[in-house]
C-alpha cells in the first residue's frame, strides 16, 4: 500500500519530508567513501612509517664489542695506547703484524710520511683488531637493557657494550670491507653519483628532443602513431629486460666503446664493457620513455594561445619552441625528469645483468671504471648471513635515501626558480 | 613609421617577379574556399579590403568569419587539416603562392587574438621579442616606447617595464599584444574579438586605438557586437551560416550603407535582431 502511494507521488521530485532524508542518506553515502579512502590513505602511511622504523631501527643500536689484543696489555710504562708517540705506536705495529702486511702498508704510504694519527689507525684496526659480536637493534637497546647486559656477561665476558650508530661519518668515507666494522659505502655512493650523472646526460637530451619531435614536427600517420605506441608500451617493460638489452648492446657489442679501449683508457686485451658508461646507458634507456611521455604531457599542456602569439609575430616554428614551448614546459618537464631518475637511482636488477661489482674497493675515477652502486651495495650485505651486515644495509639505505632527497631536493629547486623565471618576475 | 605598402614577399630567383601593380587592395580574395578535413568551413568568400580602413566582419557564431580571418595570415596553416581553394593577394600578391613563407605573412600581417595573450615574460621584453627575433637591428629600448605609445599605453607602464606583462589588467594586456603587433611594423592588423573579453571601459579605448591605428595601419576586425561594427568601421562584411553549417559572406559594403539600407533580407534581420 504505501509502496503504492510512494510509486504515485514518486513522479516528479521528492516531498519535503522525504527530502530531507535523502539529503542525509546521500551525504551518509558520501562520509563512507571518505572514510574508505582516509582508510586508503592510512594504509599507505602506516606502510611508510613501517619501512622507516624499520631502517632505523636496524641503522643504530648497541653492540658488543671484543677486542683481539686488550689494548691495556700494549700499553708501554704505564702510558696507555692512546696517548703513545708515533714512533712507539710504530714499533707494536711491527712487532704484532706480518712483514708482508707491513710492507703493503709501507707501500701505500711510507710509514715516515704518515702522522700519529694515521698509525694509531692502524694499531687499533690491525693490532687491538676490535670485532662486532652480537648487536641489537634500537628498539631492543631501548627496551630491552638489562637483559642485553645479562647477555654479555653470560656470553662475551670480555666484550664491551656501546651504543653504534651505523650511519657515521667513517661509514660514509669508508670503502667496501669484509669486516663489518671498517665497511662503508663511499665505492658505492661514487658509482651511484656517476651512474646518474651519465644517466642524466644521456636521458634528459634525447628524452625531450624525442617529445618535441613527437609533439611539434612529427605528423600524425600511422608511422608515428606505431612509434608512440611503443613508447608507451616501453614505460611499462620489466627493467631486467632493460639490463639483457644492456648487457647486449652496451657491454657485448660496443665494448670498445664502453670499455674505453676506442679512446686509449683502457687495455684492449683486457678491457670489457662493464663500467659505468655502459651502467648509465642502459639506466638511461630505462627512464627514456618515462621522460618522453612525461615531456610531452608538459609540452601538450602549453596553451596554445602561446604558440599562435608567437607565430602570428612572424616567428618561425622553431623560434616558438626554444623561446616559449621549451621554458613554458620546462617545469613539467624537470617533475618528470626528477620521477624518472629517482627510479633510476633504485634500479638494481639491470645492473645485476649489466654487471656491476659486488666487491669493489677502488673508487670509480671516470665512465669507464668498474663500479657498484647503493641498491647492489646494499643487496650484497642484506645477503650475506652475519647479522652485522643487516645493520650496514639498513645504513646504506638511509644514504641512499639521502642521496634521493638530495637530488630531488635540488632538482625541485631547479624547477621553482625555473617557474618564477617564467612569470616574468 | 615608414610603410612601403608595394613591397612585394621576398621570393626566389625561380619565383615569378612582382607585379608591376602592388594591387589596390590591401587584401583581396578570390573564391576562397576553407576546409576542415571533409568539413566545407566556408565558401566563395569574395572580399575586397581598402587600405588604411577599419574593415568589421560580424555574423552569427559559427559563420566562418574567424575561419577568413586566419586565413588572412595563413593562421590556419597551423591547423593540420585545415585546407584552402582559392586565392588570397595582400597588395596584389597570392599569400598562399608555393614561394611565399607564411613566417614572412605573419610578420607583416599581425594579429591580435580575442584573449590577451601576453607571453609571460616582462612588459619589455612582450614588446621587444618580435621585433628581435625578426632581426630588428637598432636601439630596442626607442622601439618598445614608439610601440607602446603607438598602443596607448605607455603612460601607465612606463615606470614598470620590466614587470610581468601577466600582472597588468586584462585591457592593458591586449593593448600589449597589440603594441607588441605593432612593433615588428606590419601593413596589416588582424584583430579577432579583441574587445569580446573586456570591461566597457577598457573596450572603449581599444576602439578608440583602432581608430587611431587606421592612419597608418589596414584593420580587419571580427567582432560579435554590432555597436562596435557600427561604431569604428569603415566596411562591414555580414557573414551568414546555411544548413550544412558552411559559411558565407552575404553582404559586404560600406558600413552606413550594411546598417541602414542593407540589401540583403538576411543582413537587415541579423541587425535588427531578428536572426534566429
Amino acid at each position: 500500500m504505501s509502496q503504492n502511494t510512494q510509486a504515485e507521488s514518486g513522479v516528479g521530485m521528492p516531498k519535503e519530508a522525504e527530502y530531507s532524508e535523502l539529503v542525509a542518506r546521500r551525504q551518509r553515502q558520501g562520509r563512507i567513501w571518505a572514510m574508505v579512502f582516509q582508510a586508503a590513505t592510512l594504509v599507505g602511511i602506516l606502510a611508510l612509517t613501517a619501512l622507516l622504523y624499520n631502517i632505523v631501527t636496524e641503522s643504530f643500536g648497541l653492540v658488543a664489542l671484543e677486542n683481539e689484543v686488550d689494548p691495556i696489555s700494549l700499553a708501554v710504562r704505564g702510558i696507555p695506547l692512546e696517548e703513545l708517540s708515533k714512533e712507539q705506536l710504530q714499533t707494536i705495529l711491527e712487532a704484532n703484524i706480518s712483514a708482508g702486511l707491513l710492507r703493503r702498508f709501507e707501500n701505500d704510504q711510507p710509514f715516515a710520511e704518515r702522522d700519529r694519527e694515521s698509525v694509531y689507525g692502524l694499531v687499533l684496526e690491525r693490532v687491538v683488531e676490535p670485532r662486532i659480536v652480537a648487536t641489537w637493534t634500537l628498539q631492543e637497546s631501548l627496551f630491552q637493557r638489562e637483559q642485553i647486559e645479562a647477555e654479555i656477561a653470560a656470553k662475551y665476558p670480555n666484550a664491551v657494550l656501546e651504543f653504534r650508530s651505523w650511519v657515521n661519518p667513517n661509514f660514509v668515507s669508508s670503502t667496501q670491507s669484509s669486516v663489518p666494522i671498517q665497511a662503508g659505502v663511499r665505492t658505492a655512493l661514487f658509482g651511484s653519483l656517476w651512474v646518474i650523472l651519465i644517466t642524466i646526460l644521456f636521458a634528459f637530451p634525447v628524452g625531450v628532443g624525442a617529445a618535441i619531435y613527437l609533439e611539434e614536427y612529427a605528423d600524425d600517420n600511422p608511422i608515428n602513431r606505431l612509434i608512440q605506441t611503443n613508447i608507451n608500451n616501453l614505460a611499462g617493460v620489466p627493467s631486467i629486460i632493460y639490463g639483457m638489452l644492456g648487457l647486449a648492446i652496451f657491454v657485448r657489442t660496443m665494448q670498445p666503446l664502453t670499455s674505453g679501449a676506442l679512446l686509449g683508457l683502457a687495455d684492449a686485451s683486457t678491457a670489457n664493457g662493464r663500467t659505468i658508461l655502459s651502467a648509465g646507458l642502459t639506466l638511461g634507456l630505462l627512464i627514456l620513455p618515462m621522460i618522453i611521455i612525461n615531456a610531452q604531457e608538459a609540452i601538450r599542456a602549453v596553451p596554445s594561445t602561446l604558440r599562435q602569439a608567437g607565430y602570428g609575430l612572424g616567428a618561425t616554428q622553431w623560434q616558438v619552441i626554444w623561446h616559449h614551448v621549451l621554458p613554458s614546459s620546462m617545469p613539467g618537464i624537470l617533475t618528470g625528469t626528477i620521477l624518472s631518475i629517482s627510479r633510476a637511482i633504485g634500479e638494481t636488477a639491470p645492473l645485476v645483468v649489466i654487471g656491476a661489482s659486488t666487491f669493489i674497493a677502488v673508487d670509480p675515477n671516470g665512465p669507464f671504471s668498474k663500479f657498484t652502486v647503493l641498491p647492489i651495495q646494499i643487496y650484497q650485505w642484506t645477503s650475506r648471513p652475519q647479522d652485522e651486515f643487516r645493520n650496514l644495509a639498513a645504513a646504506a639505505i638511509l644514504v641512499l635515501l639521502a642521496l634521493l632527497l638530495t637530488l630531488n631536493a635540488s632538482a625541485v629547486l631547479l624547477r621553482n626558480r625555473f617557474s618564477v623565471a617564467r612569470a616574468g618576475m | 613609421m615608414t610603410i612601403t605598402l608595394e613591397r612585394p614577399m621576398v621570393r626566389r630567383k625561380e619565383s615569378p617577379a612582382p607585379q608591376a601593380n602592388g594591387g589596390q587592395y590591401a587584401i583581396e580574395t578570390n573564391g576562397l574556399n576553407i576546409y576542415y578535413g571533409a568539413f566545407h568551413a566556408v565558401r566563395n568568400v569574395e572580399m575586397k579590403v581598402a587600405r588604411r580602413k577599419i574593415t568589421a566582419m560580424i555574423g552569427p557564431s559559427g559563420c566562418g568569419k574567424s575561419t577568413v580571418l586566419r586565413c588572412f595570415n595563413r593562421m590556419n596553416d597551423l591547423i593540420p587539416s585545415a585546407r584552402i581553394e582559392g586565392e588570397v593577394l595582400f597588395q596584389g600578391e597570392n599569400i598562399y603562392a608555393d614561394y611565399v613563407d607564411s613566417v614572412e605573412v605573419r610578420r607583416r600581417i599581425g594579429m591580435v587574438f580575442q584573449k590577451a595573450n601576453p607571453f609571460p615574460k616582462s612588459i619589455y621584453d612582450n614588446v621587444a621579442w618580435g621585433a628581435r627575433i625578426n632581426g630588428f637591428k637598432g636601439n630596442v629600448d626607442n622601439m618598445v616606447e614608439r610601440s607602446l605609445r603607438g598602443a596607448a599605453l605607455w603612460d601607465e607602464v612606463k615606470d614598470k617595464l620590466q614587470q610581468s606583462a601577466l600582472g597588468l589588467s586584462g585591457g592593458q594586456q591586449q593593448r600589449l599584444c597589440i603594441a607588441r603587433a605593432i612593433a615588428v611594423e606590419p601593413e596589416i592588423i588582424l584583430m579577432d574579438e579583441p574587445a569580446s573579453a573586456l570591461d566597457p571601459i577598457a573596450t572603449l579605448r581599444i576602439e578608440d586605438l583602432m581608430q587611431e591605428l587606421a592612419k597608418d595601419y589596414t584593420i580587419i576586425v571580427v567582432t560579435h557586437n554590432m555597436q562596435q561594427a557600427a561604431r569604428v568601421s569603415d566596411f562591414t562584411a555580414f557573414f551568414s551560416v546555411d544548413e550544412q553549417r558552411t559559411g558565407h559572406m552575404v553582404e559586404f559594403g560600406p558600413t552606413d550603407q550594411i546598417f541602414t539600407n542593407p540589401s540583403d533580407q538576411r543582413t537587415e534581420d541579423y541587425i535588427t535582431g531578428r536572426f534566429g
